[in-house]
């Protein structure tokens, strides 16, 4: 088809740069960089140490070379680890901004004050959204709700913080978690008291303007005994970043009966047409369903970033825990992506669910990569695996890497996978109905991924799929 | 409304139509019988704009426009629409949302407001009705896990939300057993009108018992190569096919 080479040919200008004044200290890593970081943070001595002891673990280790990707590797001494929060704006007006991004927020339905805040350009916030803000904060506050940064968790809830973090990942898990723990400067950090269901989606907009996205971000996300929180991160606007590589580490930790919904939109810039350029995202996500009916749900849509690495995972460690996974990942010209999900099967009876749907467009590959661990312990554990793919080129590529060990003979494990390209039937139906070639596209993907989309609150929904549509056209009208 | 002349399409190197020519006027309804593989289908997908297909000769006027310059969903929205012979299902699109991005094409393209949520509502209601398709159906997706009769229903059903001016029926009837030939029979009389003109394809002379053709024709290697009343499709019921290739050989 002419058109699908016309559309996912099409580029992804979002070409300004940032000319954001930021307090720097030196490029490179080593444990003097460290220890100013933990100082200009005010940190207690536990983490620093803790710090430098990840920084010691990292050092003895190489970077992974497994995910099917390829790329430049990062030279990690000329990056530079800490950069004061951004406090100037980057732009003056809208006008600054690149049409084409201007547009394609647009095209997402996003407010001119969200498009300024999104841009760094100091918003004139109007009574309401301040108020908004605040009423947010209170009722947080009332319930017992702890909703901050990590830096201000480890001065004001330190004890908290020093008890779980590090719990879920463990410093020595992997390259880019030992790094992340020995560098990170940034995060969210969020607990929920026993019993309390969390009355709003929990999102980092709205402390994004105190701290704004780092490169290595830590998340901490405590949900106590027959709690419930549903948390949202990341936007669906296109998100252009000086920082080549972005290393996050997300721990969750369900206790008994509490159940924890995290749900991502990933839209970091992914390069030109020609695969120059675009973000690294090595991502570490792990959940630990530590109670008995533990529940955690991983949501993803992934749509930016030149090489994604990501595995949001869950340990069902208590009894009756549950484990998801939904994803959808989307890979145009020379992007790359490696994602899925681990689910290691230790309590008794714990179930698991995997829904992944890939689409790969241009020249891009799209890779399923997932584990389904069932140990001896885990009598009667359950997975249900479906891994999709669909392919919009001929020249893209959809691969699928399911590991699967059972250690416990009362387990059952079912696997699906399938691999279709997007059919000139469906479209030409569709143009026959009178739609064009873009709705028809949209709308057949769209389709392909709904049981995903389905699982993500209302209206990230709604942002989602508009997002998918566009990220196939290539963002360009 | 539909004036084909000497209309010639390949698909690959392969020449299928050879030189067709035929004429519909504003409220007829014509049959297109034939033997399979004489360019039935084939006549129905160049109409509707399919890609693969190569026009190398000839012209179709359609309503006064040129119709073999417009892109497929050009022909759509000025009323050309198609009951396809094997319909697709497009998993996870529901039937409505499917039918309200269509229908509002087409609306927007006649300059008629876009319908509310309300009304919209109650013409679905109508017209699935008619075809007698189960409410379930509209709100599944798009023919997926259909019968082989209620995908040909649903055709039937997206032709009345669309309400367009020629509608080319590809053996719609075919599959369908007599109580479904019926109300599939009974949806296209109900959208009869003086304005508008249909093309049924039929590979049996049973459907033109309950949907009465103005003109029959005889498809055969690419050509029309008979015309006559309907008393031509009974003609044919009796003798077969043999006797046509016969007349043309
Ligand atoms: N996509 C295609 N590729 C190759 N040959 C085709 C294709 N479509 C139709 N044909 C051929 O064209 C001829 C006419 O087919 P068709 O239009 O489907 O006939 P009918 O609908 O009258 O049965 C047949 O010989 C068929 O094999
Ligand atoms: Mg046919």
């Amino acid at each position: 088809m002419e058109i699908l080479d016309e559309i996912t040919g099409k580029d992804y200008e979002f070409g300004f740069t940032t000319n954001i004044e930021s307090e720097k200290i030196p490029a490179g890593l080593n444990e003097e960089i460290i220890r100013v970081i933990s100082a200009k943070k005010n940190e207690p001595s536990w983490l620093l140490d803790w710090r430098l002891e990840a920084f010691k673990i990292w050092q003895g280790m190489t970077e992974p070379e497994w995910a099917h990707v390829h790329y430049t590797k990062p030279d990690f001494q000329a990056i530079s680890y800490y950069s004061a929060p951004k406090s100037k704006p980057k732009y003056n007006s809208l006008d600054e901004i690149d049409p084409e991004m201007r547009k394609t927020m647009d095209r997402l339905g996003i407010s001119m004050d969200e498009q300024k805040r999104l841009n760094g350009i100091a918003v004139d916030f109007v009574m309401d959204s301040v108020s908004v803000a605040t009423s947010f904060k209170e009722k947080l506050g009332e319930l017992g709700i702890i909703f901050c940064s990590i830096s201000e968790a480890v001065q004001e809830h330190g004890e908290l913080v020093r008890k779980y973090l590090g719990t879920v990942v463990p410093r020595t898990d992997n390259f880019y978690a030992a790094l992340n723990s020995a560098v990170f400067t940034d995060g969210s950090f969020c607990y929920i008291p026993k019993g309390v269901r969390c009355p709003m989606e929990l999102s980092t907009y709205f402390r994004i303007n105190e701290a704004g996205t780092g490169q290595f971000e830590r998340t901490l996300l405590i949900a106590d005994e027959e709690s419930y929180v549903s948390y949202l991160e990341g936007c669906t606007a296109p998100q252009r970043d000086e920082n080549q590589l972005h290393a996050a580490v997300v721990e969750l930790v369900a206790m008994e009966k509490a159940e924890i919904k995290y749900s991502t939109v990933q839209n970091w810039y992914p390069g030109d047409k020609d695969g120059k350029g675009g973000v690294f995202n090595f991502v570490t996500k792990r959940g630990l369903c530590d109670g008995y009916k533990s529940k955690i749900s991983w949501t993803q849509v992934e749509t930016g970033s030149a090489v994604t690495w990501k595995y949001p995972s869950c340990i069902l460690k208590g009894d009756y825990s549950v484990g998801e996974f939904y994803s959808v990942a989307v890979t145009n010209h020379f992007q790359q992506a490696d994602t899925g999900t681990k689910m290691i099967h230790i309590g008794r009876n714990t179930h698991s669910t995997i829904i992944s749907k890939g689409i790969s467009a241009g020249h891009s590959n799209n890779s399923y990569r997932g584990l389904v661990q069932i140990n001896s312990s885990a009598k009667n554990a359950r997975n249900f695996s479906q891994c999709d793919s669909l392919l919009m080129t001929d020249t893209s590529g959809a691969h699928t890497f399911p590991y699967i060990e059972v250690n416990n003979s009362s387990a059952q494990v079912e696997h699906e996978a399938t691999t279709s390209k997007i059919g000139e039937d469906q479209i030409f139906y569709c143009l026959q109905r009178g739609l064009d070639e873009e709705q028809a596209i949209s709308m057949i993907v769209n389709g392909y991924a709904k049981e995903v989309l389905n699982k993500l609150p209302m209206e990230f929904a709604v942002e989602a799929q508009k997002l998918l549509a566009i990220s196939l056209e290539g963002s360009v009208g | 409304m539909i004036e084909i002349k000497d209309l010639k399409a390949s698909i690959g190197e392969k020449e299928i139509l050879k030189g067709l020519n035929l004429v519909v006027k504003p409220g007829e309804i014509h049959a297109i019988m034939g033997p399979n593989g004489s360019g039935k289908s084939t006549l129905a997908s160049v109409l509707a704009g399919r890609e693969e297909y190569e026009v190398t000769g000839g012209e179709v006027v359609f309503n006064g426009k040129n119709l073999l310059e417009m892109a497929p969903e050009e022909r759509a929205r000025e009323g050309l629409f198609l009951a396809f012979q094997y319909p697709v299902e497009i998993p996870g699109v529901s039937n409505m949302n499917f039918l309200k991005a269509a229908v509002g094409e087409v609306r927007k393209h006649r300059g008629q407001e876009a319908l509310s949520a309300k009304d919209f509502l109650a013409l679905v209601k109508e017209k699935s009705a008619m075809v007698e398709l189960d409410g379930q159906l509209a709100h599944r997706a798009v023919n997926e896990g259909f019968s082989g009769g209620e995908k040909k229903r649903n055709e039937v059903f997206q032709m009345a939300m669309l309400e367009p001016k020629l509608a080319i029926l590809d053996e719609t009837d075919s599959g369908l057993d007599i109580d479904a030939l019926r109300i599939v029979a009974q949806g296209v009389n109900a959208m009869r009108s003086p304005e508008r003109s249909f093309i049924v394809i039929t590979h049996y002379q049973r459907l033109l018992d309950y949907i009465v053709p103005d003109v029959v024709h005889v498809l055969y290697k690419g050509r029309i190569v008979k015309t006559g009343t309907k008393e031509l499709a009974l003609e044919l019921e009796e003798k077969g096919y043999d006797w046509i290739k016969e007349t043309v050989a």
